[in-house]
């Protein structure tokens, strides 16, 4: 029993069967960790742009150095850091938030290089073209820049997303109960390992078919000129 | 100095992060040749089979892969009558290498679809069978093309080691957690992880650059 839910071992599909729902409520819970980290990483990786490409070395250097270390780091670990270490500091959040913050740190690293290619890969055409009409550093960012540079960084961030997703079940091991954790509890009770596993790798694809093809979509809808922000 | 003492266990957990990132990495890229070249071939019963296992280890979470290998692969096992009880370091090695050799299976096709047209219509002027374009004409082109994203898949590789500790092998991140449930000095501990595993990937990134420009060195000649 999990989530109030029993489940039915009398054959191999009847087991299935009643396992589903139960899986699927984890499956909600690695979707919103998901969704949570990954609004965190695109938030804390546009700081972390904005800090790399300051033109004052004493902060844009840290600012690499710091991203380099996120990146090269495990999550596992830096989990483990934020888990462990943050409650000795008097930090004590609970453990679904932990995870997200962790997925969000590792993820930051990523979002961060996104924005700087989606921003770099504006041809100096643009900003040729911008001084001409002499419109200022700001104004050529928000109506020049932005829009053509979000068409190349938004399916590139659907991508990490995915990623994330994927990363999800690390979170099972602060506890947090999303989906693998919840099919490794039923397969630890009814050392049945192969069905629930299964249907998690099959659930799991599932999701990331889903994801890639709407970020394909994406992709094509979004127009190549870019968007226009009003 | 409470990190000189955990010192000596750390650097034995080091030793199997780096083996299994080694066995892991090369087999991987053996996986990702053969998968590559798979995907590549314009053979549908090469290519098919080639394709859905890229997409099967591409679209599903690695830790899903490891448990798959080490807890459900056993039940299967008994289901037919063989012994698939893998050791955790056979486990964790298959794991990765799968996984990360998927995604580098990407890496192989893409580079090998990114050489130039001209390249096969000459190798096909000069009757070149389609092996021997492939392994005189295409990889030798190709390779140089896919060591940067080698290397990050390395680091990557790496990273995803720390996993086999939840498989309980004796790697790095599982004698950090073996001090910290003795010890309680998470800080020390962590801080120490992070930066070892810090240190391995520079290490790491500098070896995969110096294999990138001995691999590309031909072209320079």
């Amino acid at each position: 029993m999990l989530f109030d839910m029993h489940w039915n071992t009398d054959t191999h599909w009847s087991f299935a069967v009643s396992i589903l729902p139960i899986l699927l409520r984890g499956m909600w819970v690695t979707l919103q960790a998901a969704a949570i980290g990954f609004v965190l990483a695109a938030l804390l990786g546009l700081v972390l742009a904005g800090l790399k490409s300051v033109r004052y070395r004493i902060i844009a250097w840290p600012a690499r150095v710091i991203s380099e270390f996120l990146r090269d780091t495990p999550l596992l670990i830096q989990l483990f850091f934020l888990y462990y270490v943050l409650p000795d500091y008097g930090i004590v959040l609970p453990a679904f938030m932990t995870g997200a913050l962790a997925l969000g740190l590792q993820y930051s690293a990523y979002t961060s290089e996104v924005y700087r290619a989606g921003i770099e890969a504006i041809p100096k055409g643009q900003y040729e073209a911008a001084r001409a009409l002499d419109l200022s550093n700001l104004h050529t960012f928000r109506v020049i820049v932005l829009p053509q540079a979000i068409a190349r960084i938004i399916p590139a961030l659907g991508n990490y997303l995915v990623s994330i997703m994927k990363d999800v079940p690390l979170l099972s091991v602060v506890s947090v109960v999303e989906m693998l954790g919840v099919a490794k509890i039923i397969g630890d009770r009814t050392f049945n390992y192969l069905i629930p596993l299964s249907m998690v790798g099959g659930l799991y694809l599932l999701m990331t078919l889903i994801a890639a093809s709407a970020i394909r979509l994406l992709d094509r809808k979004l127009p190549a000129q870019g968007i226009p922000l009003k | 100095m409470p990190f000189l003492d955990y010192l000596p266990a750390l650097l034995q957990g080091a030793r199997v992060t780096v083996e299994l990132t080694l066995y892991s990495t090369v087999l991987g890229a053996l996986v990702a040749f053969g998968l590559g070249i798979g995907r590549h071939s314009r053979r549908a019963w090469l290519n098919v089979p080639c394709a859905v296992i890229v997409e099967i280890f591409r679209g599903t979470s690695l830790l899903v892969q490891l448990f798959w290998i080490y807890f459900a692969l056993p039940v299967l096992g008994e289901l037919v009558g063989l012994n698939l009880r893998l050791e955790p370091m056979v486990a964790g090695t298959l794991a990765l290498a799968l996984n990360i050799g998927a995604y580098g299976a990407e890496v192989v096709r893409g580079a090998l679809q990114a050489v130039p047209t001209e390249q096969l219509e000459a190798a096909k002027a000069l009757d070149f069978s389609g092996r021997q374009t492939l392994w005189r004409i295409s990889l030798p082109q190709a390779l140089p093309e896919m060591m940067p994203s080698f290397g990050n898949l390395a680091i990557q590789n790496l990273k995803d080691t720390a996993l086999v500790s939840l498989i309980s092998l004796g790697d790095l991140a599982f004698r950090a957690e073996q001090i910290r449930n003795f010890t309680q000095d998470s800080t020390t501990v962590y801080t120490m992880l992070l930066l070892m595993y810090f240190g391995m990937a520079l290490v790491l990134s500098a070896l995969m650059s110096l294999l990138g420009r001995r691999v590309g060195a031909w072209r320079n000649a």
